[in-house]
């Protein structure tokens, strides 16, 4: 389904705070349109988001129709230690996407 | 949706009406306040300690940015007191995490957005902003 676009700093210092910016082509169909013949467009949306840092959960959200196309979440945290940050995008249709950063400290 | 001279005259009309509304800041939807009832249990919500940046007339509803701050927060929750449901999202926060994101979001129309927290020790905060919309984001 959706690709996932992520921009993160490859190094930082321990105890830094650092912003994580993201992106995920996403139609995020609200469920309110219709189509040409009148029909309502079924909802098809990312309706869940998570991020974790080395196992540690860093932020988790719960996204509702209001979220724009192409969903865009940027978020900040203070990285502890070297570690990998996983993040993952939920559909509606039960399919996920997974990307992965590692951040090292130096 | 095609525009018909009866819809033309509807949608004017409707316009019309919006702009007599005056624009008060707590005089929120029955389901927006039902959404933060079941956000807070019902607790008692003070103003302060949530920041929330919104620009003051977005001209595509379909992509508004918005971004929200409250320093030790667990839990952050963003209202759309305007659209045809209020849920625009719910964030919580970890341990390591500063209790800030930005997103962009959906508008319909001019209407408050709404953002609310619970703090580590249980209180609950909250801040309103009005964004005027020239074009309306939810389809048709």
């Amino acid at each position: 389904m959706a690709k996932a676009r992520v921009k993160a700093p490859k190094t930082a210092a321990a105890g830094e705070l650092v912003t994580i910016k993201t992106l995920v082509n996403h139609k995020m169909e609200s469920g309110r349109r219709k189509d040409g013949d009148g029909n309502l467009i079924p909802r098809k949306i990312i309706n869940a988001f998570t991020a974790t840092f080395g196992g540690e959960e860093v932020i988790s959200a719960k996204f509702e129709p209001a979220i724009s196309t192409n969903p865009y979440f940027q978020f900040s945290f203070t990285v502890p230690a070297t570690g990998d940050l996983v993040m993952q995008w939920t559909d509606d249709d039960g399919s996920t996407v997974e990307q992965t950063k590692t951040i090292t400290v130096a | 949706m095609s525009l018909t001279r009866r819809n033309a005259l509807a949608l004017g009309s409707a316009s019309f009406v919006v702009t007599l509304l005056p624009l008060n800041a707590f005089a929120a939807s029955d389901e927006t306040m039902a959404a933060i009832k079941s956000f807070t249990g019902g607790s008692a919500v003070s103003e302060g300690g949530i920041s929330l940046t919104t620009p003051e007339i977005a001209e595509n509803g379909n992509t508004v940015p918005i971004q929200f701050s409250a320093s030790g927060a667990k839990r952050v929750m963003i209202l759309a007191d305007g659209n045809p449901t209020p849920g625009v999202g719910t964030f919580n926060f970890g341990e390591l995490s500063d209790a800030s994101g930005s997103t962009r979001i959906r508008l319909a129309g001019t209407q408050n957005v709404i953002a609310l927290a619970e703090m580590a020790d249980g209180s609950f905060a909250q801040v309103a902003k009005t964004v005027k919309v020239t074009i309306g984001g939810c389809g048709g």
